[in-house]
C-alpha cells in the first residue's frame, strides 16, 4: 500500500470507529460536535460539562436576560443539526492522563479517548475577598444560573447597585440598570471604561455616554472593601479614596480566569493565558511541541494570529468559539495535508447604552487611533487602530455596517491611516495616540524550567514560583 | 459597427427574459468599464466590498455630469430635472443615516410601531385570500393583474396613507416613467427618446400629488406613516418639504415595483421547477428559505446606478478612477458561482444564500421586512389553493425598464380554486 494510501486508510477508519472526547459543553463545545459529525464523523463523542445545562448563548446573559425580557431558561443554543453524543452533564472533569488518553471526572469516572477536544473556557473572577464575595446580593455574571439570580436582584428592585469593573459585562449591566432606571455607580481602577479593550480614547467616549445616561461612574479607583448587614446582606462598599457608597446590590466584573486547573500535570502549555495551539487547534504540550491527539477551542485557546506578527492570542469572542471548534473539528478528523487553519479575523460587538458598539481585529495591537467616519460627538461614528503605519484595528459605535470596509482593509494589511471616506469625515483625521494601559503582569504564573542535559532529555517543567 | 459589451447586449429589451448568460460573460471582467465611462461590478465579493466602501457615494448630485453625447440629443435623467432633493437612496451619511433614523420608527423600529409590520400579517391574508377568490370559476388567470400587483399595492397604501382610490393615478404616472427610463444601448432611440418627456411630466405631476397628500397631512393628521412624517417632532426635527416629498416617492414607488416584480417572478419561477413547487407544496415550512432562493434567483432590483467612485478605488485588478459612475450588478452577483454553488439551480433549501437581492450595508432594502412577508403569505396561499397551474406563454412579455425587471404579464391556465 502507498503511503497516500495508508493515511486515507487511517482518517477512515478513525472517522468510523474513533473515539472523540469535548471536554466544555458550551457553543465552541457544541459546534464542534456538530462540525464532527458534518464531516462524517460516526465513532463514539462524548462531550462533558461542568453545567446541569444544554449548551447555551451567552451574549443575551448580560443583555436581554437582565432586562427581564428573556428568562436565563431561554438561551438553550439551536442544534444546527443531530450530534448523537453522550452528554456527561453536571460533572467536572478533574483531570486529563495523557499516558492512559482518559479524561477524569469528579465522580471518579475515567472517559477514554483516542482524540480530545478542549473547550472549558473561561469562568468569571470572583471578588477576592471569599468572606465578602459570600455576601447576599455580590454577584458575577458568567453564566446562566448568574444571570438569573442578578435579573431577580435586579428586578427586587435595590436601592444602588455597584459595579466593579467597567469592562464589557460591567459596563452592559450598568447600563442596564439604567434602562431599569436603577441607580448605579461604577467604580473602575482604570482611567475610564472600556480601556484595556478600546485604549483611553474611546474609554472617554464610553466615561461620557456612561454620566450622560446618569452612572455615577467613578475612575482611578479601586474597591477596597465591602461590608455586609448583621444578616449578611452586602451594604456599602469602601472605595480607595475613602468614600463609602451604599450599595445592596453589587456586581463584580474583574475579568475572566481560564478553566486550566484540571490540566495540571498533563504536560500540556497550559496556563494563566489558556492552552497555547497551532492555529489549527492542535494542542503544544509543556515542552512546544504540537500533540497528536489534543485540540483546544473557544476562549480558552490561545494560537499565533498570522496579521499580529503570529503572537500567541487568545480571544474571547463569539465567532471565534464558533470557528474555531470549526477548524479543530475540521483537523481532529483529517490528517496532513488536509489540515486547515483557524484564521480568524477576530471581532466582537456590545450593545449599552442604547447604542451598538462593534469592533475588528485587535485594538490593543495598534498604538494609534484615527476617527474616519461619523461624528463622536454624535456618538455615530468610526475610528481605526494603526501601528507602524498598518492598520489592525477599528472600532464603530452606531456605525456597525462599514466594518467590513475595515476588516477587508486589516486582512490586506492596509495603510494606517485608512484611506478617507467621501463623505460624513470627522472634522479631524490626524492619527492621535490611543491610549491603551500596559499589559498587566499576572504574579501567579508558575517559572518553566528546562531539565536534563542530554539534549534527547531535555524537557520543560513548571515549577511553582517562590515569593 | 462596434460590437456591444455583455452589459449593453443584458440591458436590451430583447434580452429581458434572460439576461444571465450576458451576465455569465460579463462576469469573467469582474469590473468592467463601458464606452460611456460607468463601471459595471458583477461578480458578489467585488460588489460587497464597494457596498461597504466609504469611498463610494450613492449621492445623485455628486455623479458627474454625463459624457458629451455621442448618439442623439443626451438623454437627462428624468428623476434629477424635476425632484431637487434626494431620497434616502441617493443619499450619503451623515444626511442618510439621520432621514433614515426618523423613517424607520415609523415602519418597523421601536418605540412607535415595532410590531406594525408583523401586525399586517392578517390583513395580508385576508388580501390574498380575497385576490385568489376572485379567480373562482375561472380556467385562465394573469398572476401580474390579478394577483402580484393588487396586493403590494393596496398594503403600501395603507401602511403609507395613500388613498386607495387615487392609485389607478400613480400607477399611471409610474409606469410612464419606468417606460422612459433605459440604461441601455436603446436608450438614444427616437421611441424613448420621445418617451422622456412623458417620463418628466409624470414625474411632476406624482411630485405634485405627494405634496399636496403631505400638506393635507401636515394640517390634518391622519393614519399612516407619512402623517407621522410630516407631523414628526422628535429630537432631529422633521423632514424637509422637498426631502419628505422625495422619499413619499420612494415609498410609494418601491412598494409599487419591486414586489410586484417579486410575486410574478416567484409565480413564474416556481411553474417553471415543478419539482420545486411540488416540494414547496408538500413542505408549507420552506416557504421562508425558498423566498430568500426566489430573491436570489430572479433579483427584483438587477442594479443600481446612482454610486460613484470618490476617491480612485483599486478592485479586483482594476482602479475605478475618481469620478467615475459605478452600476453594482446584483442580479449578476446572485449568480456568481464562486459564491453560489450551481447558481443557475433553483435550491429552495439553499445554505449560507447571503443573496444581494435586498442589497447590503447602509442602503439595505427600507421595505424588507415587509416585502419578505408579502411574498411568504402570497407564494404560499398561492400554491395551496391553485389547482395544477400552467403556465400559458414563456417567456411571458416583459416590461421595459432593466432596474426593476419583471414580466408584464403571467398567464397560468388553472383547474380551480381550492378553499
Amino acid at each position: 500500500m502507498t503511503v497516500p494510501a495508508t493515511v486515507a486508510e487511517l482518517v477512515r477508519q478513525f472517522r468510523a470507529n474513533g473515539r472523540i472526547v469535548i471536554v466544555g459543553a458550551s457553543l465552541a463545545g457544541l459546534r464542534a460536535a456538530e462540525a464532527l459529525r458534518e464531516e462524517g464523523f460516526t465513532g463514539s463523542l462524548t462531550i462533558i460539562g461542568d453545567e446541569p445545562y444544554e449548551p447555551y448563548d451567552r451574549p443575551p446573559l448580560s443583555k436581554q436576560v437582565l432586562k427581564g425580557w428573556v428568562p436565563a431558561d431561554h438561551t438553550t443554543l439551536p442544534r444546527l443539526r443531530e450530534v448523537n453524543a453522550q452528554w456527561r452533564l453536571g460533572v467536572t472533569a478533574t483531570g486529563l492522563d495523557r499516558a492512559a488518553k482518559q479524561v477524569r471526572l469528579a465522580d471518579g469516572e475515567q472517559i477514554p479517548y483516542d482524540r480530545l477536544l478542549i473547550a472549558t473556557g473561561t469562568r468569571a473572577r470572583q471578588w477576592p475577598n471569599p468572606d465578602e464575595a459570600a455576601l447576599d446580593g455580590v454577584y458575577t455574571l458568567r453564566s446562566r444560573d448568574d444571570a438569573a439570580q442578578l435579573q431577580k436582584a435586579l428586578a427586587a428592585p435595590p436601592s444602588r447597585v455597584m459595579v466593579i469593573g467597567a469592562g464589557f459585562i460591567g459596563s452592559e449591566v450598568a447600563s442596564v440598570c439604567r434602562e431599569l432606571d436603577l441607580p448605579v455607580t461604577v467604580v473602575e481602577r482604570g482611567s475610564a471604561p472600556l480601556v484595556g479593550a478600546l485604549g483611553g480614547v474611546i474609554g472617554e467616549i464610553a466615561a461620557e455616554m456612561q454620566r450622560d445616561h446618569g452612572v455615577d461612574l467613578r475612575c482611578g479607583l479601586g474597591v477596597s472593601s465591602l461590608e455586609g448587614d448583621s444578616g449578611g446582606h452586602v451594604r456599602r462598599a469602601h472605595l480607595s479614596d475613602g468614600t463609602i457608597i451604599d450599595a445592596d446590590v453589587v456586581v463584580a466584573s474583574l475579568g475572566s480566569i481560564r478553566n486550566v486547573e484540571w490540566l495540571e500535570g498533563a504536560g500540556l502549555a497550559s496556563g494563566f493565558w489558556g492552552v497555547g495551539c497551532d492555529a489549527g487547534g492542535r494542542a503544544f504540550d509543556i515542552n512546544g511541541v504540537v500533540t497528536d491527539s489534543i485540540y483546544v477551542a473557544g476562549d480558552v485557546a490561545r494560537s499565533p494570529h498570522v496579521l499580529y506578527e503570529y503572537q500567541f492570542l487568545a480571544m474571547e469572542h463569539w465567532d471565534n468559539a464558533v470557528l474555531g471548534a470549526e477548524a479543530a473539528a475540521h483537523n481532529m478528523v483529517n490528517l496532513e495535508p488536509h489540515y486547515r487553519p483557524h484564521l480568524l479575523l477576530p471581532g466582537f460587538w456590545s450593545g449599552q447604552f442604547g447604542l451598538n458598539i462593534k469592533s475588528v481585529g485587535v485594538p490593543p495591537f495598534g498604538d494609534e487611533i484615527v476617527f474616519t467616519q461619523g461624528s463622536v460627538k454624535e456618538r455615530h461614528f468610526a475610528a481605526a487602530y494603526g501601528r507602524r503605519g498598518r492598520i489592525v484595528a477599528a472600532v464603530t459605535f452606531d456605525h456597525g455596517k462599514w466594518l467590513e470596509y475595515y476588516g477587508k482593509l486589516i486582512e490586506q494589511s492596509g495603510p494606517f491611516p485608512p484611506p478617507p471616506p467621501g463623505w460624513d469625515q470627522p472634522p479631524d483625521m490626524k492619527p492621535i495616540p490611543a491610549e491603551f494601559p500596559q499589559p498587566g503582569v499576572p504574579t501567579a504564573i508558575p517559572d518553566v524550567v528546562l531539565t536534563g542535559h542530554d539534549p534527547s532529555e531535555r524537557a520543560a517543567e513548571f515549577r511553582p514560583r517562590r515569593r | 459597427m462596434v460590437e456591444e459589451t455583455p452589459w449593453q447586449q443584458a440591458l436590451r429589451y430583447a434580452n429581458r427574459a434572460n439576461p444571465y448568460p450576458f451576465y455569465e460573460e460579463l462576469r469573467k471582467t469582474p469590473v468592467a468599464r463601458q464606452p460611456d465611462g460607468t463601471y459595471v461590478v458583477s461578480t458578489y465579493q467585488e460588489i460587497v466590498a464597494l457596498l461597504h466602501d466609504p469611498r463610494v457615494s450613492s449621492d445623485v448630485r455628486k455623479l458627474p455630469a454625463p459624457a458629451p453625447a455621442e448618439g442623439p440629443a443626451e438623454a437627462e435623467p428624468i428623476t434629477e430635472t424635476v425632484i431637487v432633493e434626494p431620497n434616502i437612496i441617493t443619499q450619503d451619511p451623515p444626511e442618510h443615516d439621520r432621514d433614515r433614523r426618523m423613517m424607520t420608527p415609523h415602519f418597523v423600529g421601536p418605540p412607535h410601531s415595532p410590531h406594525l409590520i408583523s401586525d399586517l400579517e392578517p390583513e395580508i391574508r385576508r388580501i390574498v385570500d380575497d385576490l385568489l377568490d376572485n379567480m373562482q370559476g375561472k380556467t385562465r388567470i394573469d398572476a401580474v393583474d390579478e394577483f402580484a400587483y393588487p396586493l403590494p399595492v393596496t398594503v403600501i397604501c395603507k401602511i403609507l396613507g395613500v388613498p386607495l382610490e387615487d392609485e389607478p393615478r400613480f400607477h399611471s404616472w409610474i409606469e410612464t416613467a419606468l417606460d422612459a427610463l433605459d440604461f441601455g444601448p436603446e436608450a438614444a432611440s427616437e421611441e424613448i427618446q420621445s418617451r422622456l418627456a412623458g417620463g418628466r411630466q409624470a414625474v411632476k405631476e406624482f411630485g405634485e400629488f405627494a405634496a399636496e397628500l403631505l400638506d393635507r397631512y401636515a394640517q390634518q393628521p391622519g393614519p399612516g406613516m407619512l402623517s407621522a412624517m410630516v407631523n414628526e417632532d422628535g429630537p432631529e426635527g422633521r423632514m424637509s418639504k422637498g426631502v419628505l416629498v422625495s422619499n413619499a416617492l420612494l415609498l410609494i414607488f418601491a412598494g409599487h415595483e419591486t414586489t410586484v416584480n417579486l410575486i410574478a417572478h416567484s409565480v413564474l419561477t416556481l411553474l417553471r421547477h415543478p419539482d420545486a413547487l411540488e416540494k414547496l407544496r408538500r413542505r408549507p415550512e420552506l416557504i421562508v428559505p425558498g423566498v430568500e432562493e426566489l430573491l436570489r434567483f430572479e433579483s427584483s432590483v438587477q442594479f443600481w446606478h446612482t454610486r460613484s467612485a470618490l476617491e480612485d478605488i483599486d478592485i479586483a485588478g482594476t482602479t475605478i478612477p475618481k469620478g467615475a459612475p459605478i452600476f453594482l450588478a446584483y442580479g449578476s452577483a446572485n449568480r456568481d458561482p464562486k459564491r453560489f454553488a450551481n447558481p443557475d439551480e433553483l435550491d429552495l433549501e439553499r445554505r449560507d444564500n447571503q443573496h444581494l437581492g435586498f442589497s447590503q450595508g447602509i442602503h439595505f432594502c427600507f421595505g424588507a421586512p415587509l416585502a419578505r412577508l408579502e411574498v411568504q403569505v402570497a407564494v404560499g396561499e398561492f400554491l395551496r389553493r391553485v389547482e395544477n397551474p400552467r403556465l400559458v406563454e414563456d417567456p411571458p412579455p416583459y416590461r421595459h425598464n432593466q432596474i426593476f425587471r419583471g414580466p408584464r404579464h403571467v398567464l397560468v391556465d388553472i383547474d380551480g380554486i381550492r378553499d
